[in-house]
């Protein structure tokens, strides 16, 4: 029995996810609910600051029905795929760039690890004495939140490269885009990916934070409503909407990163990021 | 490292900032713009919007609340995280709830909050708990569960006793990935510091900044801007220190296994 | 044929008595282990060899307390095991593995006698000895990982030995450093088990590692396993990686068990041949 052999067992052991599993996150779920549900009846806690599950699910049956809620939820699902999709397009070309010149990279990388921290909300008053309470100030939050996600990664991706295939590619003198498509690109993928996922989340948060503090039109715009006309069940019932968007990007963006690898060689271990 | 080696890195690590600073001096130098006053204009009104008072009555108190709100977020979220990550059916049981709560948008979490608590230091320090401790749940419950086997096995040989263990093994085997939900929340900590203050507040950096943008005092409001930079890239190089303190070990155990 | 005569029940340090090991999966079990009985004397080498998936580990695994028998028992020093006992030292196959790569070499070793409470004075004693016994002495402020895997099994050695175990438990420690490094740590174990007479029971996929190291070579059958034979080994106490194994009686020994272990892969058992 080698060592391989045994981790490899202990891996799949942890892979595998057995129906009992799924059946007690169900459990798990529907008691959260249950809680909702009978803490305010219990009086528990008052219901003005939280109604019962069953009047927020019907607050939302009541949203649902309205052209305005699916509005605002097609802002916000705008906002964050346009955000993304920017911040994507941006943080792959500059990353691939930044990251191919060596001097470059080297001068710019602290630079980066300097401006990363710098809070995007810090830009929250500059977006909205240049662009207003529009969908454009929010736009900029996200495409800033989610590039730099995007554009860490990718470098960290192209300094993965592997020295020889560098080398390779420079002794047979291709061209640069064959360089970057055949020996960067495939290297750099996972990474992208891993920035694609962690950008999605980011993009999504600072999207609602938008809406509910700038006030351009969404579902966080929606929330904020909610809150100063004292509509705690429709809050509520948002929240849970935003949530459940959350999830399923999240779901999304693992699915999608699974299938864009699937053929790819690296079996890279879950980056801690 | 060499000095030289060392000059060499500083004019790499200073060249790009500098570089911007000055473009960003050159190109609003003479600026009639309303929105883009004169860096140089800002860098006057630093001294004056924020060291006469405020940084006393705003500056102090925000990140103050931020770090309590940060520590306790850790302190919780460490906690729960280990006891969950360690009990396969309770990890089962709240793996999609934690998700979920995961998944919210932490800034909505402040209308919420706002109902339980009011609009005062409590709120917000909730909030930013709130907001924060996701990342360092989750993240703990997925470095618990990775703990190595035989690792466990060897702590059981070895009759470690629980506290020990805990110690010795639980909280150092994963703190690899507890810092990395640290480092997830540090980030989400502050932006919820400055939203909780944009939404409701009578001092704070956030607010005060809301504050002369709606009075139209362009250059303060600059000023807020950088130093909400200045303040995230602060806690950030402190967290770096602190990280790279404590898992030195891990830092030369990945470099080895990349050798061997 | 050579019979067992060391190791008879009432007088062995440590008695397995009929183990047996059932793994429950999902909707289906899986009899790992069916019937293992065999005991080892107190200051007594003894070596298990069987073929691979012959459930060599889970059988030290039960021995060592870590994982429950499904039926039958363990006793060690005439008390049942039902977890890991006192007096008990285990080195693991993984050493990487084994190791707290936050903790120091020293620590590493230290660690165990802090959870027995060792008054301090004795504890760096114990650690100091221990360290220089596999020659680790300069390399006690390194990390585990700065280390070449023969001297991290070397650490993971030293801290059992420090722990001063009445046995020592090994699995396959070997099985994952190259050849030299082997036949060093081969001689290590030997010359540390003759110096502190401590009772070794070690687990080997190796035929010449287990007539080489051992007293006593107990083969076992493939899985469900049972104790295929045990045999002897009469071999001088004083061995040498090159005397010893140019030894004509090495090599009739050597070829016994390696005849053992074929039959056993061929799903000889005792019951059904002549046994």
């Amino acid at each position: 029995m080698t060592a391989a052999g045994a981790s490899g067992r202990g891996a799949g052991r942890r892979r595998h996810r057995p129906s009992s599993a799924w059946g007690l996150g169900l459990l798990g779920l529907a008691g959260l609910m249950a809680a909702v549900e009978l803490a305010p009846r219990a009086g528990l806690v008052q219901r003005r600051y939280l109604p019962p599950f069953s009047t927020m699910v019907s607050s939302l049956a009541d949203q649902a029905g309205t052209g305005a809620f699916w509005r605002a939820l097609l802002d916000t699902l705008r906002g964050w795929a346009t955000g993304l999709a920017i911040a994507l397009a941006a943080g792959v070309v500059l990353g691939i760039a930044i990251g191919g010149v060596p001097l470059l990279r080297a001068a710019l990388a602290s630079t980066i690890e300097f401006l990363r921290p710098i809070p995007s909300v810090a830009l929250i008053p500059l977006a909205v004495l240049l662009y207003g309470t529009g969908a454009r100030s929010t736009l900029l939050l996200v495409v800033y939140a989610s590039f730099w996600q995007v554009l860490v990664q990718v470098l960290y991706g192209v300094r993965d490269v592997d020295p020889v295939a560098r080398e390779t590619a420079r002794s047979y003198r291709f061209r640069t885009l064959t360089r970057v498509r055949t020996v960067i690109w495939p290297t750099a993928l996972p990474y992208v990916m891993t920035g694609f996922r962690l950008g999605a989340a980011v993009a999504l948060i600072l999207e609602i934070t938008g809406e509910l503090v700038i006030g351009s039109p969404g579902l966080g715009e929606r929330i904020a409503v909610a809150q100063t006309s004292g509509a705690v069940d429709a809050m509520y019932a948002l929240v849970i909407v935003v949530g459940l968007i959350g999830v399923a990007v999240n779901l999304l963006a693992r699915a999608t990163e699974r299938r864009v690898l699937r053929w790819h060689p690296s079996v890279r271990r879950e980056a801690v990021a | 490292m060499s000095a030289l080696g060392l000059l060499r890195r500083a004019a790499l690590l200073l060249a790009v900032p500098a570089l911007l600073v000055a473009a960003w001096w050159l190109l609003t130098a003479g600026s009639t713009d309303f929105f883009w006053p004169p860096l140089s204009q800002i860098l006057g009104a630093f001294d004056d919007t924020w060291f006469h008072g405020r940084f006393t009555r705003d500056v102090l108190p925000s990140v103050g609340r931020l770090l309590a709100g940060y520590l306790l977020a850790l302190v919780i979220g460490v906690g729960l995280g280990t006891a969950i990550g360690s009990v396969r059916t309770l990890r089962a049981l709240l793996e999609p709830v934690l998700e979920f709560f995961r998944a919210i948008p932490p800034p909505v979490l402040v209308p919420i909050l706002m109902l339980f608590a009011g609009i005062g230091t409590g709120m917000k320090i909730l909030v930013i708990v709130s907001g924060c401790v996701w990342p360092v749940l989750l993240n703990t419950v997925e470095g618990v569960r990775a703990l190595d086997e035989v690792l466990g096995d060897t702590a059981r040989c070895y009759r470690m006793r629980p506290h020990s263990r805990y110690v010795h093994l639980v909280l150092r085997g994963a703190s690899p990935q507890i810092a990395a939900g640290a480092r997830q929340a540090l980030s989400i900590g502050i932006i919820l510091m400055v939203i909780s203050e944009m939404f409701a507040a009578g001092d704070g950096v956030g607010f005060t900044i809301v504050q002369f943008q709606r009075g139209f005092a362009i250059p303060q409001m600059w000023t807020g801007i950088i130093l909400l930079g200045l303040i995230g890239v602060v806690l950030s190089l402190l967290f770096q220190l602190v990280e790279s303190w404590a898992l030195r070990w891990y830092t030369g155990l990945r470099g080895s296994e990349r050798e061997g | 044929m050579t019979a067992a005569p060391a190791g008879t029940a009432g007088t062995a340090l440590l008695d397995v008595r009929h183990v047996r090991k059932v793994y429950e999966g999902a909707g289906r079990s899986v009899e790992a282990v069916r019937d293992l009985t065999f005991g080892v004397a107190a200051g007594e080498f003894a070596c298990i060899v069987g073929p691979s998936g012959a459930g060599k580990t889970t059988l030290l695994k039960c021995v060592a307390g870590l994982l429950g028998c499904t039926g039958g028992e363990v006793v060690l020093e005439g008390a049942r095991v039902t977890g890991p006992p006192p007096g008990m030292a285990v080195v693991f196959q993984e050493y990487g593995r084994s190791l707290f790569p936050w903790m120091t070499v020293r620590q590493n070793v230290e660690l165990p006698l802090k959870e027995r409470r060792v008054p301090k004075a004795r504890r760096r004693e114990l650690v100091d000895e221990a360290l220089d016994a596999v020659g680790l002495g300069e390399a006690r402020h390194a990390h585990p990982w700065q280390l070449s895997g023969g001297m991290q099994q070397r650490v993971a050695i030293a801290r059992a030995v420090a722990y001063e175990p009445h046995v020592l438990l090994m699995d396959e420690p070997f099985a994952a450093v190259d050849a030299q490094t082997r036949a060093d740590l081969e001689d290590l174990v030997r010359d540390l088990w003759k110096r502190l007479g401590v009772t070794v029971l070690f687990v080997t996929h190796d035929i010449d590692e287990s007539v080489y190291l051992g007293q006593r070579v107990i083969v076992l059958s493939n899985s469900p396993t049972v104790v295929l034979e045990e045999v002897a080994v009469d071999l001088p106490a004083e061995r040498d990686q090159l005397a010893t194994r140019s030894d004509p009686r090495f090599a009739e020994l050597r070829a016994r068990v390696y005849k053992l272990v074929q039959q056993a892969k061929s799903g000889h058992r005792p019951g059904t041949g002549d046994a």
